[in-house]
């Protein structure tokens, strides 16, 4: 949340919750991602979310890489999860 | 289906005849973007066209700039649902770009600033279908619609006409760019209504 | 009621609006009849999905207002109408009680506050984003805790005062909360210092200090939220006590 650099109109991962938790069980942007392309890891609530575009594209706050894609299809939801070389995903009540 | 609200128009859109289907006319420029726009110094700017050899051709802004340009007026379809007519640009055709390039590739890769990429088969960049273009009703084109040079192919969602365009690699067989890796279809014919991978 | 919060996908319901009243002349809180509502963490939001006649659709995402459980067991949105919006104009001035809206949610298990957390809160909001932060205050008084709570609330002028009202009311009787106004536009009369947005003098004077290691929730137009996370750090906050919600464009 310290990075300089024009975020624009950019959104945080909490934006995702939504189309997220329309496809997993668990709350995903509570998860930690770990970035493929710097090893960043922070809360998925804390990437930088695009979503004026064609989908939602989520960036890592510290190199800017995406991190993770959403395309929300009339009749399916796309992840593209590429940019992220894990996610850990706390789980409630353990 | 979910219920419909009670006197919600939603922004105005006319659903003209003649347009492809699904598509709402727009007289505005909508600005989408999946990143920060890049801010492109025209002394850094470079055009390449790299073969499925590796053998590449590159223009700088001057010698791009000296190259001969078209004038076009062309109807443009974005994925999102809007279209906007009678746009006019000026840009290179790459027709011209790839004149002197030895090649049998069918498929392209379209790169560009920032790191976006799109796929677009060879003979649709060809015969008067595709552009680099550089101006736009006149000015030249803003960064936030991806001056100072984007891809301009209208037979296509306009996914496929890439801002801030840096080069086109020539490959053999094809292969998913940005979009069409996360679900977008890989060829895109606003017509056909190709949005989704299966449309 | 079968459903739990933590159950299973979600989906799309239809929330019936049960009322509606006016905070500022640009700014309405729709009270919501949702059935199962699961409940929620102050701090969620909800996704809000409109479809015109011609199956046009278009979805916002809008914070949770009230707390949970709520009296009358409503869910309550508090929308700011944007001129140029397409779905906030339709909830401020259009929807009446009876009218219905697609809702899906709660969601987000980030910018959430849990009254088990000891922590002093400092909680700074620009505009509108003051909703989910009232959420918090509403829920700490809800689960009588003493966790100190401090809002720093950064509004254009006092005619755009979100639960002007309210947040007097609760200053006075919910011990441990208070609130210091930052007045972008115009002040009230007799005001101390002139309009002016956000700054170092702001957090350091009536921010909690560091070392109290407060628990900071961040919400408002991007520019402002990047303007305040930015302090916090400079002040010698941990980046990781500070969450923010941006909800795009500029203040």
């Amino acid at each position: 949340m310290t990075q300089p650099g024009p975020r624009g109109a950019a959104l945080d991962g909490n934006a995702m919750a939504g189309d997220l938790r329309e496809i997993f069980a668990v709350d995903v942007t509570a998860a930690r991602f770990m970035c493929a392309g710097c090893t960043h890891t922070d809360a998925v609530a804390t990437l930088v979310v695009w979503h004026q575009s064609p989908g939602l594209v989520a960036r890592c706050p510290n190199c800017s890489d995406v991190v993770l894609r959403v395309v929300r299809a009339p009749d399916r939801v796309y992840l593209d999860l590429r940019g992220s070389v894990r996610l850990e995903v706390p789980l409630e009540g353990s | 289906m979910g219920i419909i609200s009670r006197g919600f128009g939603g922004r105005r859109r006319e659903s003209v005849p003649g347009l492809p289907p699904g598509q709402y006319l727009t007289h505005d420029f909508p600005v989408l973007s999946a990143g920060p726009t890049p801010r492109i110094p025209l002394d850094r700017w470079r055009f390449t066209v790299t073969t499925e050899t590796g053998e590449k051709t590159s223009w700088n802004w001057t010698e791009f700039q000296a190259l001969p340009a078209e004038d076009v007026t062309v109807d443009i379809h974005c994925v999102t649902k809007w279209s906007k007519l009678g746009t006019t640009w000026r840009g290179v055709s790459l027709d011209t770009l790839l004149a002197d390039v030895e090649s049998a590739a069918d498929y392209t890769m379209v790169h560009s600033f920032g790191g976006y990429t799109t796929n677009v088969p060879m003979e649709d960049l060809l015969d008067g279908k595709a552009w680099v273009a550089y101006k736009f009703d006149g000015e030249d084109l803003e960064p936030e619609h991806g001056g100072p040079a984007r891809l301009l192919i209208p037979h296509l969602y306009f996914w496929k006409s890439a801002k801030w365009v840096n080069g086109v690699q020539l490959m053999p067989d094809d292969d998913p760019g940005f979009w069409e890796a996360a679900g977008y279809h890989m060829y895109g014919d606003p017509w056909r209504e190709q949005r989704y991978q299966g449309d | 009621m079968a459903r739990t919060a933590v159950s299973g996908r979600l989906i799309w319901r239809a929330a019936t609006v049960a009322a509606a009243h006016w905070e500022t002349p640009t700014a309405r809180t729709l009270v919501l009849d949702v059935p199962d509502w699961p409940g929620h963490l102050p701090g969620q939001h909800v996704d809000v999905r409109l479809t015109a006649e011609d199956g046009y659709r278009a979805q916002r995402s809008y914070s949770i207002a009230s707390a949970w459980p709520h009296p009358e067991g409503k869910v309550e949105l508090t929308v700011q109408r944007l001129d140029d919006g397409e779905v906030s104009p339709y909830l401020t001035d259009t929807v009446e009680a009876g009218d219905q809206i697609e809702l899906r949610g709660p969601v987000g298990g980030w910018f959430v506050w849990r009254d088990k957390q000891p922590a002093p809160v400092l909680l700074i909001g620009g505009g509108s984003g003051v909703v989910p932060l009232m959420a918090m205050v509403r829920a700490r008084s809800m689960a009588g805790t003493k966790q100190p709570f401090r809002l720093i609330y950064s509004v254009r002028t006092p005619e755009d005062l979100l639960y002007a009202d309210e947040l007097r009311r609760r200053v006075r009787d919910d011990a441990g909360l208070d609130v210091h106004y930052v007045y972008t536009r115009k002040t009230p009369d007799n005001w101390p210092s002139p309009p002016k947005r956000i700054d170092v003098a702001a957090l350091n004077t009536y921010g909690w200090p560091p070392d109290f290691a407060p628990d900071c929730f961040v919400c408002g137009p991007t520019t402002f939220v990047e303007t305040a996370a930015d302090i916090l750090v400079a002040l010698g906050h941990d980046p990781r006590r500070i969450r923010t919600e941006r909800f795009g464009g500029t203040s």
